[in-house]
């Protein structure tokens, strides 16, 4: 092709490099301004926030790898029964979920003055003791991570063959065997990739550890960050810590990159292969109670939401101008940063197809792995140190808190950046191969070609991938933790202000309403998807 | 957008045109198409005539060598700017656009057609027979109807040269030799050169008067289509027929 590759995708490149290269010089000249931060001695504090870290995450993996084993491998076994669709359904719907609006959930059902406290006070119980602290968090992260886990390992089920399940049963081989020669193998082949994945969420985990790790003694790295920034003013031990928690997620990728992770999993309906030979009664009410109990341990926190939240006074809380200001301030914010996150990743996707079309079978340059990898390579600063890192460089020019809106948007978009990259990249990819030579020869370029022929072919994964930002940006509490002040508040900072004086209703409430606005942002989609089709 | 600068026949000339994919074998082409002729070229696979018409269409840039149209090197246009249309063995239409402007792209690729281009579209799509099909989308056709959308296009785009890269190799014999006469019909009201890739003896008998046969990513003979198929063709095209020349 004549023309060389279009500019823009460099040009996004550009701006994340810079996003990234300006948290980056804040630490940086902190770090020259008073080098004698650096060497600090590792005191007490330090260590135990970092032994912490790595403790939480790792409880929190096992908690959520072993059971989802047993949950796939069940859910695998049964491939027709009736509401296995609607457990699957239900698995996804955490990845829809703000983490602040999970520990709400796991709040109103787990608090001091939650659900089973009732419960346990009306049987004589007592004093429930809340769930503060490490339980509280690990509640809160296989929340999340065992559905996670179960659809990743059920999917790797679904890629037995149907032979081998035909040969079990021509062998007579009972669940043991099957287990040891047939699904272990499988399940094995991705289980350090599944793991890998959770331990990395759990060790960049902010608003979950925020929420309810309530104390120093449940302290991680980024809470730490956020604590030095926002309470003590100290930017040097922020700094330090910012320095541990890369290294850390640093580590974690590494790991991850060694264990083979495959990070594209999508959301397929699983297909698992008819079995030649019914399961046993007795491993079939095993199987039954594993489903039951893991789908109630799901749906419990998101039932509470919606009981605590109906507890609230809505109306009340409607009436409030903080709130009608809160949810403007949201719902643009989120606008702003779905639409740029939008733009940066089409205009990575365009570039990185045009330079693997112009190098036909020779290997891909370095600015081609750039765009595949570049926004894969924002997970590993996560967003409290870029904030961190732009909030330290900027006090010295302007108030930090004046940009709040242009950082919440950016890190948000380019936050989101992975999702829509996978969103969109399949669908763009397969459009272009059938339209590439056709829109050259007949002189279809620029905005003509983006209107006539990639926004009807995309309009279904553009919504998408808009959805799954707008929603991200909604129920953030990273940045917005860092930036927020009485001026700029969103939704989440509201909750979290109102948590924080002890306003729990108030926060159940909202908790509902961001709630609700995810779902149906989601639910949104979902229609547009299957009426366009 | 219409009238390129060269007239309405013109021929085409490939003066040692070499390429080569990365990894794949030297190509070098030489090669002459008489202007308002139509030329077939055949070949095993892989032997370089997709290729070729990539090459004139501008989908590949040779590494050394010159092409003339009506006796101008096109080296410096872009695929859309050269007096060229080539149409694919498939992927000519975009699904989601109905056959009306699938084909007025031809005319204006931001689809704003003043009134004479939208009859000029309906003309065209008579010609190939598909008057009364404007509204349909492609999914609604069958595959031959969808090649004749793009025939129809090649007939409003107007350029002196048309590359057909196996576009009927999936069509049953019958439909196969309707789009011949298409072809022919289309040439002799335009006077187009054209350059057709087929891997069958009897479309290139129907309507190609020359025939050129490539082999390793080189023309190794041209020559009048019947005289090489009378068994004076060289030793290469004979083994390529396996011999059934009669």
């Amino acid at each position: 092709m004549t023309a060389g590759p279009p500019r823009a995708g460099f040009a996004a490149l550009a701006f994340i490099a810079l996003l990234v290269a300006g948290a980056g010089a804040g630490l940086l000249l902190e770090a020259m301004r008073a080098p004698q931060a650096l060497i600090v001695a590792p005191d007490a504090y330090l260590l135990r926030v970092v032994r912490f870290t790595l403790w939480q995450a790792l409880l929190s993996t096992v908690l959520s790898v072993v059971p989802a084993i047993f949950v796939a491998r069940a859910l695998a076994g049964h491939p027709t029964f009736p509401g296995r669709t609607l457990v699957l359904r239900l698995f996804a719907l955490p990845l829809a979920l703000p983490p602040l609006v999970a520990a709400l959930g796991i709040l109103a059902l787990f608090g001091r003055s939650g659900l089973i406290a009732d419960l346990y006070a009306a049987l004589g119980g007592g004093r429930w003791p809340g769930i503060y602290g490490l339980a509280g968090i690990l509640v809160a992260h296989t929340f999340f991570n065992l559905p996670l886990a179960t659809r990743f390992l059920l999917q790797a089920l679904d890629t037995v063959p149907a032979d081998q399940w035909r040969l079990a049963s021509q062998l007579g081989m009972n669940a043991r065997a099957r287990f040891r020669f047939i699904e272990w193998p499988a399940i094995r082949a991705s289980l350090g990739g599944v793991a890998g994945i959770v331990f990395m969420l759990c060790v960049t985990s902010f608003t979950i550890v925020l929420v309810l790790g309530g104390g120093p003694a449940a302290t991680t790295l980024e809470v730490a960050i956020y604590q030095a920034l926002r309470f003590d003013f100290d930017p040097a031990r922020a700094l330090v810590l910012t320095g541990l928690q890369l290294a850390l997620t640093g580590f974690a990728l590494y790991l991850l990159f060694r264990l083979g992770a495959d990070l594209t999993a999508e959301a397929n309906p699983s297909v698992s292969a008819r079995r030649f030979s019914a399961p046993g009664t007795g491993e079939r009410l095993a199987n039954l109670c594993l489903i039951v109990l893991a789908a109630t341990y799901v749906a419990a926190p998101l039932a509470a939401v919606l009981v605590a939240g109906l507890r609230a006074d809505l109306p009340r809380l409607a009436g409030e101008a903080a709130v009608h200001r809160a949810a403007a301030t949201s719902l643009v914010l989120a606008v702003c940063a779905a639409t740029l996150c939008l733009m940066l990743t089409y205009a990575l996707v365009r570039t990185r197809h045009a330079l693997a079309g112009a190098r036909a079978a020779s290997p891909a340059s370095l600015a081609e792995r750039a765009m595949d990898q570049g926004a894969g390579l924002v997970l590993v600063v996560p967003p409290i140190v870029l904030g961190a890192g732009w909030f330290i460089l900027l006090r010295h020019f302007a108030d930090a808190f004046a940009i709040a809106p242009i950082m919440v948007i950016t890190v948000n978009a380019v936050m989101a950046m992975p999702f829509a990259l996978r969103a969109l990249r399949p669908a763009h990819d397969a459009a272009a191969e059938r339209h590439d030579r056709l829109c050259a020869s007949l002189g279809i370029t620029g905005f003509t070609r983006l209107r006539l022929i990639d926004w009807p072919a995309l309009r279904r994964p553009f919504l998408t991938a808009f959805a799954f930002a707008m929603a991200l940006s909604l129920g953030d509490l990273g940045v917005i933790a860092l930036f927020g002040s009485d001026q700029v508040q969103t939704l989440p900072y509201l909750l979290f202000a109102r948590l924080g004086s002890y306003r729990t209703a108030d926060a159940a409430g909202l908790a509902l309403v961001l709630a609700v606005l995810c779902f149906a942002l989601m639910l949104l989609v979902d229609q547009r998807g299957r009426t366009s089709s | 957008m219409t009238g390129p600068a060269t007239g309405p026949s013109a021929d085409i000339v490939l003066d040692r045109v070499g390429f080569a994919y990365p990894g794949g074998t030297e190509m070098v082409f030489d090669l002459t198409v008489p202007a308002g002729q139509i030329m077939a070229l055949m070949g095993p696979s892989g032997s370089g005539k997709s290729t070729l018409l990539s090459l004139i269409a501008g989908f590949e840039t040779p590494r050394s060598g010159r092409i003339l149209i009506g006796g101008r090197d096109i080296a410096p246009l872009s695929p859309a700017a050269r007096p060229v249309t080539m149409v694919f063995q498939e992927n000519n239409l975009f699904a989601h656009l109905d056959v009306a402007a699938n084909v007025g792209l031809g005319r204006a690729p931001n689809l704003r057609l003043t009134a004479s281009d939208r009859a000029d579209v309906a003309d065209a799509l008579a010609l190939v027979g598909l008057a009364g099909k404007e509204k349909r989308l492609p999914r609604e056709l069958s595959g031959g109807e969808r090649q004749r959308v793009a025939l129809a296009r090649v007939f409003v785009r107007n350029r002196p040269v048309l590359l057909l890269d196996e576009p009927f190799a999936s069509l049953g014999p019958a439909l196969r030799q309707d789009m011949l006469a298409i072809v022919a019909d289309l040439q002799r009201k335009t006077g187009m050169t054209v350059v057709m890739v087929t891997h069958n003896p009897d479309d290139a008998r129907a309507i190609a008067p020359h025939l050129a046969f490539l082999e390793n990513g080189q023309v190794v003979e041209t020559g009048a289509t019947d005289h090489m198929f009378s068994h004076k063709g060289g030793a290469a095209l004979g083994r390529y027929l396996g011999d059934a020349r009669s």
